[in-house]
């Protein structure tokens, strides 16, 4: 059995957690264009919502990535992207790397308080030149002593704007490409850290996204996860994790979507019938439900994978890629059946279909996906192969 | 101080009711919840444990399925669970239901013992009355406040036009509305902790309850017929300037809205 009794009665308490606690607020948020990370969190923390495959050492449960699955599955069915993707990118993109290969200093430092919820953590590594691209990026790490000094722009950056800390990815040597990066930790209340802005964008309205701006800003060295110049690779892995999480919300909340959608055109009359009547219409809902739950199995798997301790970058890409390019269909239909009123903002699938377009862009574009699974799969002659990314 | 919380499993709110031949909800195991009003007495019960120390017990008369939401009971922070469950209990009415709780209790032993103001699925209303009644100790009903001090428990009732103070000694029954509290989620600590828990079973022979004055054999209530509530929207239309607005008026007495 996938998931036990104690599995299903956390989703049962996450559920109740987003009906109770997100949903009430989600207009208030969206309109704010931010979520408000430190209140939210740290009800969530004290539920022991934050840290759920984390250390018990630092405040985490110990527990296995299932309890994940079942997390985003059920912040999935907040009513917007941009909250979830707030609270995961706290939970499992900025922080996987440290909690795995940070010091016990820096866990104490940094983990700890944010699986207790009282800090809200961001990752910092597209800059304007470098996206998807991330071998390019050009913030640099200079070392002075015991200290980093730390230079460079970070944009695009999820709770940026209100981060304690961001882990930021660095160059800390001359070495080109992905060789002689780190990833290191800089507390936001450093000297010479600042907000330049926050970004006004598509979809995901109740996420603050920021540009970082790092001036001479010094920290320990101390601060590095892991090795020094290892930090391409860790976040690569980090990648998987976050790549994976991504999925899971997809296809959580395009079912969701597709349910909404179709108690709508079962109510909804036109011509002189329901509107699910029209074959055309309940074909392609079967249809979608049919590819949901096909990127359902695929996350499973590549869990049940991961769980083992198995590389999935291939099937996680393969996941993500799917998750952003299905939200984009699911969206678009859903939203062609409610006619007029889907294109009204007080429908929810509008701001669903807004908030949809991201996953194909964030966290790696669906051609560094492609990439990836290309060179996986070994299709390309060696000295061609794209970067990994 | 010993309390103990009397809770239901109920079908979901938003699950789809049936009825067996006989006229009784067929109960699912899939849409079993802990009675959404009970979670308040759970709630009442976990906070008077802080204050006063003790243990909470959560107390639940239903079939040996019912065991998974005495679970989720453990999970929110109840200290065990008792299942008070026979195939002869089955087709119980409040009654019967008020005799197997009140001998648990007994068995039990108490100083509080919470209820919450009715159950989701027949809104009776009745059982915490009942059990009083069997026990020969007093109830405090529908709390929106409850304070214990000094042997005694005191409650605020809400009323129309402000509130009524009752009090009791205890042991003593108490039913709790919905204001009283705000319900806990169970934690990830409190769903890791429940599987380590124990859940009590109890049969009639164990309660040493007469089988014959429970279940269908003892009901004294039995339910007949039920039928849905009609939904189907019905418009009326008043046009033209000719007497409209009378016959709107005429229609608003008549519903008793002016």
């Amino acid at each position: 059995m996938r998931f036990s009794p104690e599995h299903e009665m956390f989703r049962q308490s996450i559920r109740k957690f987003v009906e109770r606690e997100l949903n009430p607020h989600v207009d208030e948020w969206e309109e704010a264009g931010a979520w408000p990370g430190h209140a939210v969190l740290k009800q969530m923390g004290a539920l022991g919502f934050l840290g759920l495959t984390y250390p018990e050492e630092y405040g985490g449960q110990g527990l296995d990535f299932w309890y994940t699955v079942i997390f985003c599955e059920e912040l999935a069915k907040t009513n917007c992207a941009g909250a979830p993707m707030g609270i995961t990118v706290h939970t499992d993109m900025c922080t996987p790397a440290l909690a795995q290969h940070g010091s016990h200093e820096l866990k104490r430092q940094f983990l700890e308080p944010s699986l207790r919820g009282e800090y809200v953590g961001c990752i910092a590594v597209t800059e304007p030149d470098a996206g998807s691209d991330v071998a390019s990026i050009r913030t640099r790490a200079r070392p002075d002593g015991d200290d980093w000094v730390i230079t460079g722009r970070k944009l695009f950056i999820t709770n940026g704007a209100q981060a304690d800390w961001a882990c930021v990815l660095a160059r800390t040597s001359d070495e080109p490409g992905a060789h002689g990066m780190s990833l290191i930790i800089v507390p936001t209340t450093s000297p010479g850290f600042s907000v330049s802005r926050t970004l006004r964008k598509l979809g995901n309205h109740s996420s603050d996204t920021a540009e970082l701006i790092f001036d001479n800003v010094r920290v320990p060295k101390a601060n590095t996860i892991g090795e020094e110049g290892m930090g391409f690779i860790l976040q690569m892995r980090q990648f998987q994790r976050e790549r994976l999480v991504g999925a899971i919300l997809s296809y959580s909340s395009m079912e969701k979507v597709v349910r909404e959608t179709i108690a709508y055109t079962q109510q909804r009359r036109a011509f002189g019938a329901a509107l699910i009547e029209q074959q055309a219409i309940h074909f392609r809902l079967a249809e979608l439900l049919t590819e949901i739950e096909a990127l359902r199995a695929l996350c499973y798997d590549a869990t049940e994978r991961f769980v083992a301790g198995e590389d999935i970058t291939r099937l996680a890409s393969m996941a993500k890629l799917k998750g952003g390019r299905l939200s984009r269909e699911v969206t678009d239909s859903c939203l062609q059946y409610y006619g007029g009123m889907g294109y009204m903002e007080e429908t929810p699938i509008a701001r669903a279909y807004r908030d949809a377009r991201l996953l194909s862009i964030g966290g790696g574009a669906d051609e560094v996906m492609l990439g990836i699974i290309a060179r996986q799969e070994g299709m390309l002659p060696q000295k061609t192969r794209p970067r990994q990314g | 101080m010993n309390i103990v919380v009397c809770m239901k499993e109920t079908p979901s709110i938003t699950a789809v009711k049936r009825f067996t031949a006989d006229m009784r909800l067929e109960r699912r195991k899939e849409d079993a919840e802990i009675n959404p009003f009970d979670e308040y007495a759970l709630e009442e019960g976990l906070r008077q444990r802080e204050k006063h120390g003790g243990e909470v017990i959560a107390l639940c008369m239903g079939p040996v399925t019912a065991t998974e939401n005495i679970r989720k009971a453990l999970a929110i922070g109840a200290d065990r669970g008792v299942l008070v469950t026979d195939p002869a209990l089955e087709g119980s009415d409040a009654i019967g239901t008020a005799r197997a709780l009140a001998a648990a209790l007994q068995k039990l032993g108490f100083d509080l013992a919470l209820f919450g103001s009715a159950a989701a699925d027949s809104y009776g209303g009745v059982v915490p009355a009942a059990v009083a009644e069997v026990l020969g100790q007093p109830l405090l009903s529908f709390a929106s406040k409850l304070e214990i001090a000094d042997g005694r428990a005191k409650i605020e009732r809400a009323a129309e036009t402000g509130y009524q103070v009752a009090e009791a000694a205890i042991p003593a029954l108490v039913s709790v509305i919905q204001t009283i509290n705000v319900p806990r989620y169970p934690s990830m600590k409190g769903i890791m902790q429940s599987k380590k828990k124990p859940i009590d079973t109890f049969s009639l022979a164990d309660l040493g309850v007469d089988a014959t004055l429970v279940g269908v054999a003892g009901a004294r209530e039995k339910a007949t017929g039920s039928s849905p509530v009609d939904t189907q929207r019905k418009g009326e239309l008043f046009s033209g300037n000719d007497g409209a607005a009378d016959r709107i008026v005429a229609f608003l007495v008549e519903q008793k809205v002016l």
